[in-house]
């Protein structure tokens, strides 16, 4: 996806992406939105006993059965504090659906690809293996979400 | 008609509606090579399949199409519309013979010989002598065969069978699952609502869901026969082949399984069994010689087990040559003459299944050409499965697969431990056994070697690991009360899990595991509840392998006594409470309805509370001595026998529990029967004796009693207080003259005695001498060799009664069947005793 971006940018096409957007931890971060099947609020999420610290558990969603990826663990980042409201993205994967637990997911937006940035060389490993790209915004930064990257659970150091 | 012969013709009629299109299409558009391909790919199937089949005529006219379609799929012969016209003839005779075949079940008779000369000139480039541009090609060089002239069109076949994409059934599933899921919270609903004018066609929709998702399960599965079809031909042609005499024996060909399982799984069956004959089993003579029988024998076994389908594959054969794999291992480099050296004979057996693995010196047409077992091993494990082989010299080999019910409804046992809930196939469940941490009381305790904790189990020592360390749930480890043994069967070995709670059973639909999640061992699959929760299934396998049970048949004199005694004194119990926070507790069999009726419905009838009920009053008795009456509703635990009906005011029904019940008399508190653990917390147990009689004074009198005259003596031999305590009321009530007995030993001292009785009602499971063992030594000799048996049990399974019948019993009645004891008691002593030792079968 970066490089495809990346290509529309060099090409001066004033495309515009659509991104459902995120937050966890205060940073807003951008998933694709067609890669998107579903937004959740809270909900009853089973214990998945042995499994990856990164995987919350799963959780039914209309009959079928969800992982639910922390994506805050995921991250490296501190777990939230006690009391603050969980709600999910379910984006699907290999024919399996995977729901990113995230701290708040806010409205989607349309963003035009001159505003796209490769990730600054600095960010941090944590952050860089999964960020395909930084937006910048006029109040503030958007960091668009590798979901394929997130999900590749095998693969984490 | 033969199932390959209407597969074949289901799919050539297909692929010939197919093919008329792609032929037009090709006609208006000659250079398109992509439908070029397609025709030329299609034509190709059916030739190929005809041969298969020994279809001589198709096969002749497929293949002389098939060769004018190669040479303009070359390029060498241009797509004229004289070359198509020759092989739309060429189609037409197709479809004339496969719709004989179709109504005959063989090809009609018929001459084609001018049609493939014909074929045959266009291949080669000659101009026949029709060719013409604009004329079209001789339509019927041969005469059409007798037998497809009144033929329908379209062959009936095709209309059988319509092929669905498996994401179709696939959503269908899923919705179907959704729809169950809310039809049940639908039925809670409407549960709760004494009168509904919903309730009918609630049902309705319920039995129709039931039905709905009944069938929609049974569109994706399958025979595993289907895989298998083809097998008998291939061993038939591989036998001539080899010149090796092959018997193929295929069991369990019904046992069904998913449709997309079994689609993968066809190809590795069909390898494994091409091995067998051709590396497996040896050549007639070398059978004589080793003094085996000349026929050797693949043989094809599928059936369920714990969630499983096992399908194994075993052969009488020479068994797999460890030297010569030692060897060929050493020479690929794949372990070093060290490790090697300390394998042992199955370990290293174990390398065909590596990559580039082959034994066979030759290649032969068979197999043998270094995709093997490897591959085998790839795809079964690709589907979630696993391979095992067993192979002993001279005697042969066994692979035994593996493969997860993908879809498959099972039944499961719900546990919990550390607040986790978890799903065990009711299949690999023996028993369930209530335990103590601490010694206290009778139940068996926990024991502990080096802190690995075992069971005493019918004089057997029972390895057990706690679920909650297992699967490092985190839970403190409990060091006192007691605690429920899961007693699980894994192979031929035996496991106890500990687990906190034991819930019901319930029918699930096994789901695979995200593949994130596949590496943990522990659980084959997960699934939706009832109740709309997730749930993971546990792999007792799994949990076997993780603790390294399995491989020794130790514990199976364990298994085998606990199939013997498989019973257990489980009882469901409803918990409720009634003037108080802890709960109370009754045997769910003796409640008839549980109901829940608004508050005003709650009337007087000479200062006692009544209601309406079915027509009739019941009268209510509280249960906590005074009535709420701010409560808008009031549940009631209906009590009935004969005509009466009686409720017990309760403030709240909590749950139903199956649970060991030990109850603890105390005769403290009048309506209590005593105290007992139930789903791990302390119960009060109530006398439903006591209540019956706060409604109806003369509940256990109200029967007329029969024979006055002469009452019958009953001897009730029962272990449990609580039980006798129910049973003897009960049938003092019902006119007989009873006398108690705690065990085996005190009735038969009372026989000893001289002690004299009409009958004897006796429980099965009871320690020391349970019912089977009595009724044996009360039917051997004495004065009670003749008298009624009737055998009392939790859970009737038609094995239990079969030893039951075995050892004398006359009758067998379930445990709370109050009036189908009576029956049998009246029924046994109105009838002179027939029953002999001899005579009970």
């Amino acid at each position: 996806m970066t490089v495809d971006l990346l290509d529309r940018q060099q090409a001066g096409i004033d495309e515009e992406q659509v991104f459902v957007t995120l937050t966890v931890a205060d940073q807003l971060c951008g998933v694709p939105v067609l890669g998107v099947r579903d937004i959740l609020g809270e909900q009853a999420i089973t214990r998945i006993p042995l499994a990856p610290p990164e995987v919350a558990g799963s959780l039914n969603l209309r009959g079928r059965i969800v992982t639910a990826i922390d994506l805050r663990r995921r991250l490296r980042l501190a777990p939230p504090e006690a009391g603050t409201p969980c709600m999910s993205v379910v984006t699907e994967q290999g024919g399996e659906l995977y729901a990113l637990l995230v701290d708040q997911v806010s409205e989607v937006m349309s963003l035009k690809a001159v505003a796209f940035e490769r990730n600054p060389a600095t960010l941090p490993p944590e952050w860089s293996q999964f960020s395909a790209g930084v937006y910048r915004l006029d109040e503030q930064l958007l960091v668009v979400l590798d979901v394929g990257r997130l999900l590749a659970l095998s693969d984490a150091g | 008609m033969d199932e390959l012969l209407t597969e074949f013709l289901t799919e050539t009629n297909e692929s010939l509606a197919e093919l008329d299109v792609a032929l037009l299409k090709l006609e208006r558009t000659p250079e398109d090579n992509d439908t070029l391909s397609f025709i030329f790919r299609l034509v190709h199937t059916i030739k190929g399949t005809c041969g298969f089949l020994g279809l001589p005529r198709l096969e002749h006219v497929a293949h002389a199409a098939e060769n004018v379609l190669g040479k303009v799929r070359d390029g060498s012969l241009p797509a004229t519309p004289h070359t198509i016209n020759i092989v739309l003839t060429a189609l037409d005779r197709v479809k004339a013979i496969v719709a004989g075949l179709a109504a005959t079940g063989a090809e009609p008779a018929g001459d084609d010989s001018g049609l493939v000369a014909a074929l045959d000139a266009v291949a080669v480039g000659e101009p026949t002598p029709s060719t013409g541009p604009a004329e079209p090609a001789p339509r019927e060089p041969a005469p059409r065969p007798e037998t497809v002239a009144g033929q329908p069109a379209e062959p009936a076949v095709a209309a059988q069978t319509i092929r669905v994409a498996v994401e179709v059934l696939e959503d269908l599933m899923t919705l179907v699952s959704e729809l169950v899921l809310t039809r049940n919270q639908l039925l809670q609903l409407a549960r709760s609502q004494e009168t509904s004018d919903f309730a009918a066609p609630l049902q309705r929709l319920s039995h129709i869901t039931s039905d709905l998702q009944e069938g929609v399960v049974k569109t994706r599965m399958q025979p595993i026969g289907n895989a298998w079809n083809k097998l008998p031909r291939i061993v038939r042609d591989l036998s001539h082949e080899t010149g090796k005499k092959i018997e193929l024996v295929m069991l369990g060909a019904d046992t069904e399984l998913d449709r997309q399982v079994l689609e993968l799984i066809k190809d590795p069956l069909t390898h494994m069994v091409r091995n067998s004959a051709d590396h497996g089993l040896e050549a007639a003579a070398d059978r004589r010689a080793a003094g085996k029988p000349e026929t050797g024998r693949i043989a094809l076994n599928a059936f369920h087990e714990g969630g499983h389908i096992i399908i194994e594959v075993s052969d009488d054969g020479r068994g797999l040559p460890v030297d010569r794999i030692r060897a060929k291992a050493l020479a690929g480099g794949l372990a070093t003459e060290a490790e090697l050296a300390s394998m042992t004979d199955a370990q290293i057996q174990r390398f065909i299944f590596r990559a580039g693995f082959s034994t066979a010196s030759r290649v032969t047409a068979v197999s043998g050409r270094g995709v093997g077992m490897d591959v085998v091993k790839t795809n079964i494990e690709k589907i979630g499965g696993s391979i095992e082989l067993k192979s002993a010299p001279g005697q042969g080999t066994t692979f035994t697969i593996k493969i997860p019910l993908t879809l498959a409804i099972i039944s499961a046992l719900i546990v919990a431990a550390a607040g986790e809930r978890f799903a065990i196939p009711q299949i690999s469940v023996v028993e369930l056994v209530r335990a103590n941490r601490k010694t206290d009381g009778a139940n068996p305790v926990i024991e502990r070697i080096n802190n690995t904790p075992v069971l005493r189990l019918r004089d057997r020592l029972l390895p057990l690991v706690n679920l909650n360390d297992l699967l490092a749930l985190g839970a403190t480890a409990q060091e006192t009360g007691g605690a429920h043994i899961v007693v699980a069967q894994i192979g031929t070995a035996m496991l106890g899990i500990i687990v906190d709670r034991v819930f019901d059973t319930e029918e699930i639909v096994v789901k695979p595991v995200a593949p994130i999640l596949r590496h943990i061992t522990m659980f084959s699959g997960n699934t939706i509840l009832g109740d709309g929760s997730v749930i993971m299934i546990l792999d007792p396998n799994g949990i076997a392998r993780a603790t390294g049970i399995g491989a020794s048949g130790e514990s199976k004199a364990v298994g085998a006594a606990a199939d013997a005694s498989r019973s257990g004194d489980r009882t469901a119990m409803l918990l409720f409470r009634a003037g108080g926070p802890q709960p109370l507790a009754v045997p769910l069999g003796l409640v008839a309805r549980l109901e829940d009726i608004p508050r005003e419905t709650v009337e007087a009838s000479c200062g006692a509370p009544v209601t309406q009920y079915r027509g009739r009053l019941m009268p209510l008795v509280p249960m906590s001595g005074r009535v709420d009456t701010n409560a808008p509703r009031q549940p009631v635990l209906v009590f009935a026998d004969g005509d009466r009906t009686m409720g017990l005011m309760v403030d709240e029904i909590v749950d139903v529990i199956e649970d060991r019940l030990h109850v603890e008399l105390s005769t403290a508190s009048p309506g209590l029967l005593g105290t007992a653990v139930i789903g791990g917390r302390a119960t009060d147990v109530i006398d439903t004796g006591y209540w019956l009689e706060q409604a109806w004074r003369d509940w256990f009198r109200g029967k007329p009693k029969p024979d006055a005259a002469r009452l019958r003596r009953v001897l009730v031999v029962e272990d449990s207080d609580f039980f006798r305590q129910l049973l003897l009321p009960t049938l003092d009530a019902a006119g007989y003259e009873v006398v108690g007995a705690a065990s085996a030993a005190e009735a038969l001292r009372l026989r000893d005695a001289g002690a004299t009785f009409d009958a004897i009602v006796s429980d099965i499971c009871m320690p020391d001498m349970d019912g089977i063992a009595f009724a044996r030594i009360v039917r051997e000799s004495g004065p009670w060799a003749h008298l009624p048996l009737i055998a009392l049990s939790a859970n009737a399974e038609p094995q239990d009664i079969e030893a039951g019948r075995d050892a004398g019993f006359t009758d067998f009645v379930a445990k709370f069947q109050r009036e189908a004891l009576r029956a049998s008691l009246q029924q046994c002593l109105a009838e002179p005793v027939a029953a002999s030792p001899e005579g009970i079968m």
